[in-house]
């Protein structure tokens, strides 16, 4: 009984050093090919009739999915070197290193095609400018100074600021999963393949709840609960959520998509002529 | 369309020349493509994701495209010249490239400063990392990482360039000519 135990014990403190190994590998620390996949999964087979707990088998699952990991990266590590770029970076720097500045120069000269682009200005921009100036109103009429009435200072309390809908009742995470859910729910029910147009799910009985909701749904995306799928050519624009929170997305570099909600596309989506 | 700059990028989407020409578009830059050799110009495409189709691309693979105008034959030290670069800066620009390609499309800022800083004064190599990267040759992320950036897809053969550099030895002949006070008096205006 006691030398099953101990031969639990070290099986998983194996399992526990190959994952560790894994995850350098994984966090490129450590060369893929260090690890030896035939005997990590000959350990993974001699200890796997022994675990009989959820947690022991939780052990090995692990395993086996950082296993995988890294015979991905060993698979991108192969393509890599069979392509005709790569080369080895030390040489590659020993070059550089050594080659003077017309040299390098003239390496360059060979392989670059400078974009070739034009910055004036053509008659019918300055035209479209000059219409454009016409339309526009005064400063004065386009911003009228607003009168806004002199009133005391005074306290408020949470309850009031609930009411005006500055603070919200609920923690913002806690309002941001359970939104996540909804997306996930009504992706289930009316998407296909996994997604469903943006404005069907921000879409909403008030224009004031659609703002709401879109307000919430950048937050979807920003911290990586959903993504935007945007077929430009068709100007569709596809909201996906995702199984488990994508936490990479936010130390990945990001692009900014603006989104007009306007209460025209909102009256437009009501009568169902947003497409 | 193509010439023009728009968002700060030159060239153009492939879907937005569907938008103005109709799916029928890759033949028109083919037209042009082919009116442009007398300038010495060329259509150039770059795929998204830098995946260049190995076949013929689809038009789903053309319309995420980048359609830009670049030069069709090489450029000559003096002619580099004459568009406004130093070759200090072309020089320190060709390092930077091919020193993120040999770390595969990826390298710590301080490590492109260390190989600039041993040709280049200290003050200088900054600026000019910025400036790559204002141009869009490069870009740098939070973690003060460099990567390559749109231009350089658009404009550098990556592939002739490594091969290039790696047969740097019998090509010194070629570019002596190139004295280094004659091509230091002509910079970008807009840097000086």
């Amino acid at each position: 009984m006691e030398s099953k135990k101990a031969q639990k014990k070290i099986g998983t403190e194996k399992l526990q050093r190959i994952i560790e190994m894994c995850i350098a590998i994984e966090n490129h620390t450590v060369d893929p090919f260090l690890l030896n996949v035939d005997d990590v999964i000959k350990v993974v087979q001699e200890y796997f009739p022994r675990w009989d707990k959820p947690e022991e088998l939780n052990l090995d699952s692990e395993v086996i999915s950082h296993l995988a990991s890294v015979i991905k990266l060993q698979s991108e590590w192969v393509k890599h070197r069979s392509t005709s770029l790569y080369t080895d970076p030390f040489l590659l720097e020993e070059k550089i290193t050594q080659a003077t500045k017309d040299e390098m120069v003239g390496v360059f000269l060979g392989a670059w095609l400078p974009v070739v682009e034009l910055e004036q200005l053509n008659l019918h921009s300055f035209e479209e400018a000059l219409r454009y100036w016409e339309r526009l109103l005064p400063l004065k009429e386009r911003w009228p100074e607003l009168a806004v009435p002199e009133v005391a200072i005074g306290t408020t309390s949470r309850d009031e600021l609930l009411r005006q809908r500055v603070l919200g009742d609920r923690v913002f995470s806690d309002e941001l999963e359970s939104f996540w859910r909804e997306l996930k729910d009504k992706v289930k029910e009316k998407g296909a393949g996994g997604k469903m147009r943006y404005w069907d799910f921000i879409g909403a009985d008030t224009y004031e709840e659609t703002v709401e909701r879109a307000f919430l749904a950048s937050f979807l995306i920003t911290y990586g609960y959903a993504t935007l799928e945007i077929i430009p050519l068709e100007e569709e624009v596809f909201i996906k959520p995702f199984a488990k929170p994508n936490t990479q997305i936010q130390t990945q570099q990001s692009v900014s998509i603006p989104i007009a909600v306007t209460y025209d596309d909102w009256q437009k989506w009501k009568r169902g002529e947003l497409d | 369309m193509l010439f023009y700059r728009r968002h700060q990028k030159p060239g153009v989407k492939g879907w937005e020349l569907q938008k103005a020409l109709g799916a029928d578009y890759p033949k028109v830059v083919e037209v042009l493509d082919d009116y442009l050799k007398s300038l010495d110009l060329m259509v150039k495409t770059v795929f998204e994701e830098e995946k260049t189709p190995a076949g013929k691309p689809s038009l789903e693979e053309l319309n995420r495209a980048r359609f830009y105008v670049t030069l069709r034959g090489e450029l000559t030290p003096k002619e580099s010249k004459m568009i406004g670069w130093r070759i200090d800066d072309l020089a320190g620009l060709a390092v930077a490239i091919s020193y993120i390609i040999s770390k595969r499309g990826q390298a710590p800022r301080k490590d492109v400063e260390e190989v600039l800083g041993e040709k280049l004064p200290g003050w200088k190599v900054g600026i000019n990392i910025d400036r790559y990267i204002r141009y869009g040759y490069l870009q740098d992320d939070e973690n003060d990482q460099l990567y390559l950036n749109w231009r350089t897809r658009a404009e550098v053969d990556e592939k002739a360039l490594i091969n290039l550099l790696l047969n740097a030895e019998t090509q010194k002949s070629e570019t002596s000519d190139v004295s280094e006070e004659e091509s230091k008096d002509v910079a970008r205006p807009e840097d000086e």
